[in-house]
């Protein structure tokens, strides 16, 4: 069948670039689907530097770093559909069936694997609770700099940005540098929650004050904004009456977060892991649903591309090589209190001194809260079988680490858990 | 003894760096990195900048470009002005120079995605 491919690789930013050209370098046939006209998913419009520095040991903009992998894979010559987006995903005897619409039509596609590349979504002002009318000019970070950076349009004058977040900051520097005012971050947590850096180079160099443990509470204005309201938050991030300041303004920017799309995955069945919104998968990022791999901000939303492209590679990879039929049995990888999460959720199972000798697995994980002088500690059956010590880990700064698994008896009944000592408590 | 935050990599770290006579000692880093960042900060502190410039085609309003090299600080609302004067004309491609030895800074500004030159094949 000509349409039939062993990987079919849904979306076409890092991660799905990655993934279709680890896939092709298996030797697997396989089709990349992306639902805009280019692909490099959000790095287009990301226009900033810093991309890249773990990879290629350069700090590259978004565009630079993406370009490149698009440039292999068309040196590739991988098979590549854009402007096409996947309607429908069912389970067939042998591999899945998609139906996707395009210019010319509807078509279908046979797949022995897929990869969900499908990155994820911003929180919309729908999502945070601010009383007041509905003018113009509240836009998401992301739809701010799309403005900006592609199509070269000012979205404000005088702005309040609400949330910490990393795109919220590059944001915050990107309006100042286009000579627009930024009044100030606010921050309803009492701690930021962008990298460190961002807070330095883009809000401390160009003296924006950034207000913790402070919230937008009400925007008004009739069709265009004109004001918002901000107010204080107890501990319980309520706010506080008689807190509350006026500030004039034409925007209102929104940086409050970011949710894996995952709608694709759950209609085939895929179970999500509530601490990071998407699908639980083991080492090879494959999800519960057998053939189906994801990667990318679709799996948990990462802060760096580097990471990205990585998961990419490491599904990729493990869909070319994917056979179908009984999989081998996996045990649970179950975080504590003290992480947001781990991925992945799940490790196949292994006898000491068999195949495993050489294994190696990729973990990400998240620190519930901002610890200094901790252990990252993985215990296997109650003994420590993985250790690594930080200064600090902060929530908002993601962690990976390569764990080996050579010597280690992992049964289906193995208790594994991981979790973050604090050293003074030891 | 002053503490900064390294914009380095993403690691962030945390440095001390104190005068001692004409020396620096930095303290704090994870690399030898943050010890040149923070001299840096305490003598001519550069950063570098990303951004667009304007252009004649339609489907390709603007342009981004940054910087090939660090420029001092201070200097970035210069540049920046500099590079708002231009408007690209032609598909130029990624890597292409803008303005080159910008204001005398000793770095060229250029273009950093290949979307102008790739609309242009279509």
């Amino acid at each position: 069948m000509q349409n039939q491919y062993e990987v079919v690789v849904i979306g076409g930013g890092p991660a799905g670039l990655a993934a279709a050209i680890q896939a092709d370098k298996e030797g697997a046939k396989v089709l990349l689907i992306e639902r805009e006209a280019r692909l490099g998913g959000i790095l287009k419009q990301c226009i900033h530097d810093g991309f890249g520095l773990i990879r290629f040991g350069e700090k590259l903009s978004g565009p630079e770093y993406v370009e490149r992998y698009v440039e292999e894979l068309k040196d590739r010559q991988i098979a590549c559909k854009v402007l096409t987006f996947v309607t429908e995903i069912t389970k067939e005897k042998e591999g899945f069936l998609l139906t996707a619409v395009n210019r010319e039509g509807v078509s279908e596609f046979g797949a022995r694997t897929i990869v969900l590349a499908t990155g994820c979504r911003e929180r919309t002002a729908k999502q945070v609770s601010i009383h007041g009318t509905r003018p113009a000019g509240v836009f998401t970070a992301g739809a701010a700099q799309h403005l900006v950076n592609l199509s070269g349009l000012m979205p404000a004058r005088r702005c309040v940005i609400l949330g910490s977040g990393d795109i919220g900051l590059i944001m915050a520097r990107r309006l100042t540098l286009e000579s627009a005012e930024v009044l100030g971050v606010y921050e309803v947590k009492p701690e930021p929650s962008g990298l460190t850096r961002n807070i330095v180079q883009c809000l401390e160099d160009y003296q924006i004050p950034l207000h913790l443990s402070c919230t937008v509470t009400r925007v008004f204005g009739e069709e265009r904004l004109t004001g918002v309201e901000v107010m204080r938050v107890d501990e319980a991030m309520r706010p506080i009456p008689g807190t509350e300041e006026r500030i004039d303004c034409d925007a209102l920017i929104l940086s409050v977060g970011l949710i894996p799309e995952n709608e694709m995955a759950e209609s085939i069945g895929v179970t999500l892991y509530p601490g990071t919104k998407g699908p639980v998968c083991d080492e090879n990022f494959m999800t519960d649903v057998d053939g189906v791999f994801s990667c990318g901000n679709a799996l948990h939303v990462n802060d760096l591309v580097d990471y990205v492209s990585e998961s990419g590679e490491l599904a990729g990879r493990a869909a070319a090589r994917y056979t179908a039929g009984e999989q081998p049995e996996k045990v649970e990888i179950r975080p504590d209190a003290s992480l947001q999460y781990a991925v992945p959720q799940m490790i196949t199972v292994q006898a000491a001194g068999g195949e495993g000798e050489s294994r190696e697995v990729v973990l990400f994980f998240r620190s519930r809260e901002t610890v200094r002088d901790a252990d990252f500690v993985i215990e296997l059956d109650g003994k420590t079988v993985f250790s690594k010590h930080y200064g600090v880990l902060r929530p908002p700064e993601m962690e990976r680490v390569l764990v080996k698994l050579g010597g280690l008896d992992i049964k289906s009944d193995s208790k594994i858990s991981v979790s973050i000592k604090k050293r003074e408590a030891r | 003894m002053k503490e900064l935050t390294c914009i380095v990599c993403p690691n962030g770290c945390t440095l001390q760096v104190e005068k001692n006579g004409e020396e620096w000692k930095v303290t704090g880093g994870r690399c030898r990195r943050g010890e040149a960042f923070a001299i840096a900060e305490m003598t001519n502190p550069v950063r570098t900048i990303c951004t667009t410039v304007a252009t004649s085609f339609k489907d390709v309003p603007v342009l981004p470009v940054r910087v090939s090299g660090d420029i001092p600080k201070k200097r970035i609302f210069d540049v920046m002005e500099e590079i708002n004067k231009v408007k690209v004309t032609e598909r130029l491609g990624r890597g292409a120079v803008v303005i080159e030895n910008v204001l005398g800074l000793g770095v060229d500004v250029i273009v950093t995605s290949g979307i102008l030159a790739e609309q242009g094949q279509i």
